[in-house]
């Protein structure tokens, strides 16, 4: 710790500290261009200078000195700051002097106009006219994807994006080409980024250089309501805020949070909002000989009545799918135990996880934030960079800390670190379980990381493999007093939530493949089931937004609303429940899915006990009492990994698939988006020009 | 400096390699960085493929240097970019002419120098002559300013130019030939035109002054001694090689009379007596 005195105000911070991160501490705003917590610092916008007492007589940039550097005073008096000294402001002005020189003045028609750095910072330290005569400089735009438009006159060289690109994205493709005056941002050959992640440089960049290509011209940042809400696109259940005009969702930007996605989100997460627009289920349909028709609701609903009346229990079913809420998923349940059914199943792809076997056997119990305690990592049949992008990053975080041995079992791909390529299937985490090289590896760590993908569950051998990569956990000792290193990362976001409320088949009940199988059920409720083939025979009632797969299956389609369109909470892949509120309201006639479920019951006539959202959620919070501490991650009991590891199973010799191979299109949103689309076709393209 | 960019893409060749010899270097090269970075020896690869492939470097040579450091490619295309000794456009066959125009040159006739470019080979920089043989550009100082003006082709240097001077080595280059690289006033590297004028006596550099440690009184002595000597023709003085253990630099230091051009020493003549100078 180190003392010094900044504006009169004595703090002590740490030596390592930059003299910026002192300043904060002392509650001194310093106005920063290229300086970001999460990048490395460049030091070339110069607009935080500040004087600094016994250095240089100079104005310093306070981002790129650190407080060790700084002497003491003659007499042994702590260094001193100041950042409003005349000199300070002085030296400012003449930095946003120069930074406006060849800064264009088109804020009225530039996108990042209300929400701009250099417009904010410009207030405080502008002057009111321009003292350049000259030609202004002129920038070529240049093509760097279908996300990110470029406007580079704007551009000020901060370099945050090609940080941001090389060290946290992981993909070198954005670069400062040329030098001084006609230095310039651009891709290789204005090669499209390839990164899953480069949404963030919009919000990086301090100006509106970049900025959202399909947001581009559609609203201003002051006519929009932002309501803060969790994201679905994949487990991670990144915080974010969906800001919206009137009942359109117009944009979606991140939200801090340390301990899920610090500040970063992926492209899926951020440029989905299209696709909740098109496709959408806004009424009723029921398939009235062989096609679907619009219909009411108590026309739907007297349909489905009808066909479930005389139905015993143990022929109606219901699917629980990837988008669904936790009171969704809890209310359905209840609507089958009632109509004594126990075929109910959350797991479309046919994972072998099982609340039977304990909260921790299908629970990322590392955390998110826990994978920078790890210090050596095995990947087991996943993908991290397609399944959960955030994640990803933070694993490349903790790599780029150096001491970070990684090894991967299943497909080998481009995960943007370096890892050990140790096999393909389940016959490598035999070996691994046994003895090898990595095994030592794992052994030697003191906090081992064993991070299984729904790659290697879901399959036939799904719960032997579990049980494999269990008794490899705790046989290296990732399990442990204070450190538990079995991680299961999910790729649905609904997926622990129903788990943790028990949606899979209880006693004598049917899973999700044998629902779906020919003769499976006569009724399934298919909860926005669409990642599942639905045999021919069963009377589907979906309960859906988007007119995908399951929906024209259907029979009787209920549309629900979106998950920014209703409030619901989400449990992300480490347990951390998690509220997604309102944002907009469900298009047409659609209508909450709990209060679809509420009033299908009534006419089912087995009335679920529940009258509002919030009646429904003190049911779920007495049985599910976890549930309801909001952005908490509960700790599952470790026993019931070391029960599993004892369990025996043979596991197949195929190797591990990935469970996500087309990163944009995992669900019916993405699906209906016309930007995930372009973003697929390029990524295919990118795909089959690398195969060849 | 302008904005630069990469050649159009017709002009690309479709792609690029090493020779077996300059492989063989670019290896050696490589070696002598620590291992992990190895990207430090972009520079020099990317110098040398310049020179291999009709001083430019092409698109194709940037990822193939890339790919032998395993570097993006976009990390060498800000390199290539940001040096403007590397050309990204091709550049005359037998000479791309470097005029320096930096402050000597400039007060020694260089506007003249690039006046005769630009009526010899193209009115603009970085462009081709009309047979293709030549190109010219103006660059910042490259170092022999005591020669101003002067011009780079590749590695070497033409100094002492005048226009007429510049105008036969261009003519020389078009025709295929190299001409002779150094001063073109028959000066001898940076010495001064009217010829050497002190430091010239043969006793300071035969190693016979070292460890006499009188210092100006011992040379005065031998000199005087050698200049009543050379009335009458006497022994060379023995080299006094037990008091001069480091060998005397032989040739650096030249001995006394250059050759100079009769036409120079006179005009060096009268620039130093331009001035009155008290003797």
């Amino acid at each position: 710790m180190a003392k010094l005195i900044v504006d009169d105000i004595e703090v002590e911070v740490p030596a390592e500290y930059t003299l910026l991160q002192a300043c904060e501490a002392a509650g001194a705003e310093i106005p920063r261009f290229c300086f970001h917590e999460r990048l490395s610092i460049a030091g070339n916008c110069r607009m935080c200078l500040v004087e600094v007492k016994g250095g240089p007589p100079k104005p310093q940039a306070s981002c790129a000195m650190s407080v060790r550097d700084l002497r003491p005073g003659p007499n042994g008096e702590p260094p001193v700051i100041l950042t409003k000294s005349p000199m300070v402001k002085k030296a400012r002005e003449g930095v946003m002097e120069f930074l406006l020189i060849n800064h264009p003045l088109d804020c009225p028609i530039c996108d990042q106009g209300g929400e701009c750095d250099l417009q904010d910072q410009a207030m405080a330290y502008g002057v009111d006219t321009s003292r350049y005569a000259e030609n202004k400089r002129a920038v070529e735009d240049k093509y760097i994807g279908p996300l990110v438009k470029t406007s580079m006159t704007r551009c000020i060289q901060c370099t945050r994006c090609v940080r941001f690109t090389t060290e946290v994205a992981g993909v070198a493709e954005l670069g400062a080409i040329g030098r001084g005056e006609d230095m310039e941002i651009t891709t290789y050959l204005e090669a499209a980024l390839s990164s899953e992640l480069q949404g963030n440089v919009v919000d990086l960049c301090p100006v509106g250089a970049l900025t959202q290509r399909p947001y581009a011209y559609h609203a201003r940042p002051w006519e929009l309501v932002k309501t803060e809400s969790v994201d679905v696109m994949d487990a991670v259940g990144s915080n974010i805020r969906v800001d919206t005009r009137g009942r359109e969702v117009m944009r979606i930007l991140p939200r801090l949070n340390e301990d899920v996605n610090e500040e970063w989100i992926s492209d899926k997460t951020r440029y989905i909002w299209d696709g909740l627009k098109t496709q959408r289920l806004d009424r009723p349909y029921v398939r009235v000989g062989g096609r679907l028709k619009p219909a009411s609701w108590p026309e739907a609903f007297a349909a489905i009545a009808a066909k479930v009346k005389g139905v015993p229990g143990n022929r109606i079913g219901g699917l629980v799918g990837d988008l669904a809420s936790v009171e969704e998923a809890f209310a359905l349940k209840q609507l089958l135990t009632a109509l004594g059914s126990a075929n109910i199943d959350c797991r479309q792809d046919g994972a072998k996880l099982d609340p039977a076997l304990g909260r921790a056997s299908y629970l990322f119990n590392t955390s998110i934030a826990g994978i920078e305690q790890a210090d050596a990592l095995l990947i087991v049949g996943a993908n991290p960079r397609l399944e959960a992008s955030v994640l990803n990053a933070r694993i490349r975080k903790r790599w780029l800390h150096g001491n970070f041995p990684i090894g991967l079992v299943g497909e080998p791909v481009d995960l943007t670190y370096a890892y050990d390529y140790l096999g393909a299937g389940p016959d490598t985490l035999t070996d691994l379980a046994g003895n090898g090289t990595f095994a030592e590896t794992l052994k030697k760590a003191e906090r081992p990381l064993i991070l299984i993908g729904q790659g290697a569950l879901s399959r036939p051998d799904g719960a032997a493999v579990l049980a494999l990569a269990a008794r490899l956990a705790v046989s290296v000792g990732a399990v442990k007093e204070g450190w538990n290193g079995f991680s299961v990362l999910h790729t649905a976001a609904a997926r622990v939530g129903a788990l943790d409320v028990g949606a899979v088949p209880g006693a004598g009940g049917l899973d999700a493949v044998a629902m779906t199988n020919p003769g499976g059920v006569d009724v399934l409720f298919a909860l926005g089931a669409d990642e599942i083939d639905i045999a021919p025979g069963a009377f589907v009632v979906y309960l859906g937004t988007h007119g995908d797969r399951g929906a024209h299956r259907a029979d009787v389609i209920l549309p629900g609303a979106a998950y920014t369109e209703k409030s619901g909470t989400y449990v992300n892949t480490e347990g951390r429940a998690q509220i997604a509120n309102r944002a907009a309201f469900p298009p047409g006639e659609a209508r909450e899915d709990w209060a679809v479920l509420r009033a299908l019951s009534d006419v089912l006539g087995q009335r679920l006990p529940f009258d509002t959202l919030g009646q429904l959620r003190a049911a779920l919070y007495a049985t599910h009492p976890h549930l309801a501490r909001i952005d908490h991650v509960e700790p599952a009991d470790v026993a019931a990994l070391v029960a599993l590891a004892a369990q025996e199973g043979a596991a197949d010799r195929a190797p591990f698939r990935a469970a996500v191979s087309q990163f944009y299109l995992t669900n019916p949103i993405a699906r209906a988006s016309a930007v995930m689309a372009e973003c697929s076709a390029l990524a295919s393209s990118r795909l089959a020009a690398a195969a060849e | 400096m302008s904005v630069r960019r990469l050649a159009p893409k017709e002009l690309q060749p479709e792609s690029f390699a090493f020779t077996a010899e300059n492989l063989d270097w670019a290896q050696k090269t490589i070696a002598k960085y620590p291992a992990g970075r190895q990207a430090s020896a972009v520079i020099p690869l990317l110098m040398r493929a310049q020179e291999q492939a009709d001083g430019w470097v092409s698109e194709p040579a940037m990822r193939y240097v890339g790919e032998m450091l395993g570097m993006p490619p976009i990390r060498v295309y800000e390199i290539a970019t940001f040096y403007t000794q590397f050309q990204l456009l091709p550049v005359g066959r037998k000479a791309h002419i470097q005029v320096c125009g930096t402050t000597p040159c400039m007060l020694k006739g260089a506007g003249d120098l690039m006046k005769v470019c630009k009526h010899k080979i193209h009115p603009e920089p970085f462009h081709l002559s009309e047979n293709g043989n030549l190109s010219w550009e103006e660059v910042e100082c490259a170092g022999a300013c005591v020669n101003a003006p002067m011009v780079q082709v590749v590695r070497d240097v033409y100094e002492d130019l005048t226009p007429e001077i510049l105008e036969n080595i261009i003519d020389a280059f078009d025709r295929g030939e190299h001409p002779k690289v150094g001063p073109q006033n028959g000066r001898k590297s940076s010495e001064p035109v009217t010829g050497l004028r002190v430091l010239i006596s043969p006793e300071l550099f035969d190693g016979s002054m070292v460890g006499q440690g009188a210092g100006l009184a011992a040379a005065r002595e031998a000199i005087a001694a050698r200049e009543a000597a050379a009335a009458q023709p006497a022994p060379v003085p023995e080299p006094a090689a037990a008091a001069a253990p480091p060998a005397p630099p032989k040739s650096d230091p030249a001995p006394a009379k250059p050759p100079v051009a009769e036409a120079v020493k006179a005009a060096g003549e009268a620039d130093s007596n331009g001035p009155a100078k008290p003797n």
